[in-house]
């Protein structure tokens, strides 16, 4: 006869002093774990929860401009620095981290429309309705002290004085270009007080200008005729110039797929294109119920924000058609201009009422130091909702937003009103011989054409 | 899965040895699996396929790695009884055994004397360390199985009919006389469930913290012991032979007619009803992974059954009082004063004795139930209870996240917690738990072709019985014939009536649209609305 049976010793299993670990032991057969499917679709079900009790986006409000924040630039150098400018010629450089002004700088006459900072940080450029534009010396010190006594003020390091009012600004990747949108793109340096260089296409203003991150001669510019236009720094006409129906409030390149941007236009969407082939949209990200004012993509390309006239910020994937994220307070009035922070973990929205908002980029993440067990359960709270994502109750809780009631019932009124555009299209096509009506994609129909 | 190719594509060539290694491997990761993969190719959508291909392949790796890790994280070796020669495994007296095996484990061979408190029931803990007994006399306790202590043990004066522990071991519940009650660990009565009336047996659903009792009356209910609200009450007839399949935790109720029963706490019929014995149904048990059944009835037979197909799969004749499955499989099935042990040994579902135990005469067993994590069977019977050895048929290997034996009351409290985020809800009971976080797939409307190929297919099949050869007078050409007209009305009937259904939906359709027809339709929205 051979026998065992089992046995256990409590000193094998159990710690020899009070000072150890518990011991732990696994087995990771199926069998030992009754109804475990449906164990973690409950599981899942509190992770969608948990989430949405934990959405707490906004952050602060960064108050101190007197009129209504009109443009603001990241600083590339310094992750908590961030420029701003308003309305009344205010420009301002904020801590992020504390939330307060570091340095008042004495801006413009009128309005200031554009801000941007070249890529070593170390110099500012404005322009504004007063037709100058301003370089000025950025303090890297005063961030870097942080102390409440010194709100510095500095003269600008040199104004350049032009033909007609700007609406933008944009400095070159890894350059020492910068380009200015008026009635026509002009492109200077740092050191001329005239243009290098003047493109034009048409009569109309130029109310956007955008350099490519990857190919640092590439921009793009929009128009009030409801044109993009693309420029090349080393030709002298423009490569390609695409109308659509409604105007292009202004444009962001993706960071790492740096041939496709993003348009976020006057009807309220934003179209997503591929440079090579502007006849088509990429992918159309609707959702805002008013004008988009602004468009930042994150470093990582993967998502952007948008600003919008209807006094929200949405954040959507680049591939997504619906956004995934809408921030919204009842203080917060119509956005002009949003930005990713430069980690990605950040928006920051300068709007009407004159502040400007810091937002965390998901709505639910915690904040601070996290534990390695921590973030070992936010990942495995992520990956089952990925799993569960597509059953109706997960789905449902994941995707509802509360939405402030003007949002919702302009929504509700441009469904019904998209509805019934659609079947009219789809009777009067029917009622049609066949093949005489052709109905385009949204994401040609509305593009007018493309010229070379 | 790509597992599978892979292993195909090696050399056939090897060496004996390592193909028994590859094969033992294959063995194991098949249980971490879960099931087969999905079929691919049946997918037009090329993207989701990849998606999904990517996926599958995930999960064959990840169960290769569990296969191989179990090498480490499962170091201890299940019980094994093995016979020489011309012994048999169910000659082996427990005397026997306790001679061969180490001393700690003999200590689990005893025998508790208690006869005036009457037959003993018993109940373990999920992990298998403590043991509550309940007398019929009134007797309740609690006892440590390690260290083989009495924790506490008291009078209720009462007859106690059934005991159960609740999530843990400081509370469990006990059927007595008039109602059940909820004790804590120092015998202090928590609650008196006066709604469930005068329970015969009792069961508590771990995962979705339900407690199941069967009352005289015949009423079936639940009770969420955490909220303690009454999740269902059901009617089912008179019965005290109630068990819980763990696998989806639908409870399954014996008759005396022979019947099984299944229920859901969210519907008022059952879900399963299937006839299993010629006589009363005496003892139920299920095996852990849900594909097996055990039933005893009166008439003298002890039955198998397969719940994926409810079929038989094999019957034993005798008496069983009680019945119960092992983590390992092993079937106990107690008699009067014989405890015999069946074994599957072949893994096929062909079960054969192996091990016997016998009581003192005149001991009638009441209870029988392994306990879990153990190679120890609990016998209560009419004079106390008993333990015995049956080698192989606890789970060697515990999970501390799942059920720990040596746990300390700081992991029993994190544990508690963990449990009540991770509570169903009672609608995730059904019969195959796996269908949970599916898609339902769309039905396909038939079409005509196919509802005529049915019909004439349901037809033939009327046309080819054979009848069997009746009496004389009842043979007649005429009446053959005659049976076999009313067999082909009969397979016709659903059909027709189908058919007469639809059509009078389509008239009512059409009812409704001539009587919104009757005005032109430029002057419809001048008619009056009708009252509703």
């Amino acid at each position: 006869m051979k026998v065992k049976v089992i046995s256990r010793s409590v000193d094998e299993f159990t710690r020899e002093r009070s000072q150890d670990l518990q011991r732990v032991f696994r087995n990771y057969d199926p069998g030992l774990r009754p109804q475990e499917k449906a164990v973690e679709y409950v599981r899942a079900l509190n992770a969608v929860k948990l989430d949405k009790i934990f959405a707490r986006p906004f952050i602060g409000a960064l108050d101190g401009h007197v009129d209504a924040v009109s443009c603001m630039a990241k600083n590339p150098s310094q992750l908590k620095g961030i420029f701003s400018g308003s309305m009344d010629g205010d420009i301002r450089l904020w801590d992020l981290a504390a939330r307060r002004t570091v340095c008042q700088f004495p801006g413009h006459q009128g309005a200031v429309r554009g801000l941007t900072a070249s890529t070593d940080g170390h110099i500012l450029v404005s322009c504004g309705t007063d037709c100058t534009i301003r370089l000025w010396n950025v303090p890297i010190t005063s961030l870097m002290e942080s102390d409440d006594s010194t709100k510095s003020t500095i003269e600008p390091a040199s104004v350049y004085v032009w033909k007609n009012a700007f609406w933008g600004v944009d400095h070159q990747w890894d350059g020492e270009h910068f380009a200015t949108a008026g009635a026509q793109v002009d492109v200077w340096n740092h050191n001329r007080s005239q243009p290098i260089n003047s493109f034009e296409w048409g009569s109309d203003t130029v109310i956007s200008v955008r350099f490519n991150p990857g190919e640092p001669n590439l921009l793009a510019t929009s128009a009030s005729d409801r044109s993009i236009i693309l420029y090349d720094l080393r030709m002298a006409s423009p490569v390609r110039k695409m109308i659509m129906m409604t105007k292009t409030n202004s444009i962001s390149w993706n960071p790492m797929e740096p041939i496709n941007f993003t348009a976020a236009n006057e009807d309220g969407n934003c179209y997503s294109y591929d440079t090579r082939k502007l006849d088509e949209a990429k992918c159309v990200h609707k959702d805002h119920v008013s004008a988009v004012m602004d468009i930042d993509y994150s470093p990582t390309g993967r998502e952007f924000v948008t600003g919008s006239y209807d006094r929200t910020v949405r954040l959507f994937q680049f591939n997504g058609g619906h956004s995934k994220e809408i921030y919204h307070t009842k203080r917060m009035q119509r956005v002009f201009c949003v930005k990713f922070s430069g980690d990605g973990s950040y928006v920051i929205s300068g709007s009407d009422d004159t502040n400007l908002r810091l937002w965390k980029a998901k709505a639910s993440e915690q904040l601070g130091v996290i534990l390695p067990r921590e973030r070992k359960k936010h990942e495995y709270h992520e990956a089952i909702k990925k799993r569960y994502k597509h059953l109706p109750e997960v789905s449902r809780i994941a995707k509802h937003r509360h939405l402030p009631r003007p949002i919702y019932k302009a929504s509700k009124l441009m469904h019904v009103m998209a509805d019934a555009k659609r079947k009219k299209e789809e009777k009067r096509k029917a009622h049609s011989a066949p093949g005489s009506i052709t109905t385009q994609p949204l994401r040609r129909r509305r593009i007018i054409k493309e010229v070379e | 899965m790509g597992e599978s190719q892979e292993n195909d594509a090696l050399p056939k060539n090897k060496p004996s040895t390592e193909q028994d290694i590859s094969d033992e491997l294959d063995l194991r990761i098949k249980k971490y699996l879960r099931g087969e993969g999905a079929n691919l190719e049946v997918l037009k959508d090329k993207k989701l396929k990849s998606q999904l291909a990517v996926k599958e392949e995930l999960y064959g790796k990840s169960a290769k790695v569990a296969a191989k890790a179990e090498k480490w994280l499962m170091p201890s070796e299940g019980g094994y009884l093995e016979a020489e020669g011309i012994e048999k495994t169910w000659r082996f007296k427990q005397e026997a055994i306790a001679r061969e095996v180490d001393i700690s484990s003999s200590r689990n061979q005893y025998d508790i004397v208690l006869p005036e408190l009457g037959p003993y029931t018993l109940d373990f803990t999920s992990s298998g360390r403590y043991m509550a007994v309940g007398g019929r006399k009134g007797h309740l306790g609690i006892v440590d199985m390690i260290n083989l202590s009495l924790i506490r043990e008291f009078q209720v004066r009462e007859t106690v009919r059934d005991v159960a522990f609740l999530h843990n071991e400081l509370f469990f519940a006990a059927a007595q006389k008039k109602y059940p009650y909820i004790y804590n660990r120092e015998g202090t009565e928590l609650h008196c469930l006066k709604e469930h009336g005068p329970v015969l047996r009792l069961q508590f659903l771990e995962n979705h913290f339900l407690l199941a009792t069967i009352n005289k009356l015949g009423q079936l209910r639940y009770q969420d012991v955490t909220m303690g609200t009454m999740v269902g009450n059901f009617r089912t007839g008179r019965t005290n032979v109630m068990q819980v399949n763990p696998y989806n935790g639908v409870v399954s109720l014996g008759h005396s007619g022979g019947t099984v029963t299944m229920w859901k706490p969210t519907s008022s019929s059952p879900l399963v009803k299937m006839l299993c014995h010629h006589g009363p149904v005496s003892a139920l048990a299920f095996h852990s992974n849900g594909h097996l059944m055990a039933t005893a009835g009166k008439d003298k037979k002890v039955k198998l059954w397969d719940l994926r197909k409810f079929e038989v799969l094999q019957t034993f004749p005798g008496h069983a009082n009680t019945l119960d499955f092992s983590q390992k499989g092993l079937l106990a099935w107690g008699n009067n004063s014989l405890v015999q042990v069946l074994r599957d040994v072949s893994g096929t579902q062909n079960y054969s004795k192996y091990m016997t135990h016998s009581m003192v005469k005149g001991y009638q067993i009441g209870k029988l139930v392994f306990r879990p994590y153990e190679d120890v069977l609990g016998i209560g019977h009419s004079m106390g209870w008993s333990s015995i050895l049956i080698p192989g048929a606890g789970e060697p290997n515990f999970d501390s996240w799942v059920a720990n034996p040596f746990e300390t009351s700081k992991q029993r409290r994190e544990k508690e917690i963990r449990s009540l985020l991770d509570k169903l809800p009672p609608e995730t009971i059904m019969l195959d738990p796996s269908k949970i976080g599916t898609v339902k797939p769309k039905n396909q409307k038939k079409t005509k072709q196919e509802k005529e190929a049915e019909i004439e297919a349901a037809l033939e099949a009327a046309k080819g019985i054979k009848l069997k050869n009746k009496t004389k007078g009842r043979n007649k050409p005429g009446k053959r014939m005659q049976k076999k007209q009313e067999a082909i009305a009969r397979v016709k009937r659903p059909y027709l009536e189908q058919k007469i259904q639809e059509e009078e939906n389509i008239s009512r359709k059409k009812q409704k649209t001539s009587e919104a027809v009757e005005l032109p339709k430029s002057l419809q929205r001048f008619a009056r609305k009708k009252a509703s």
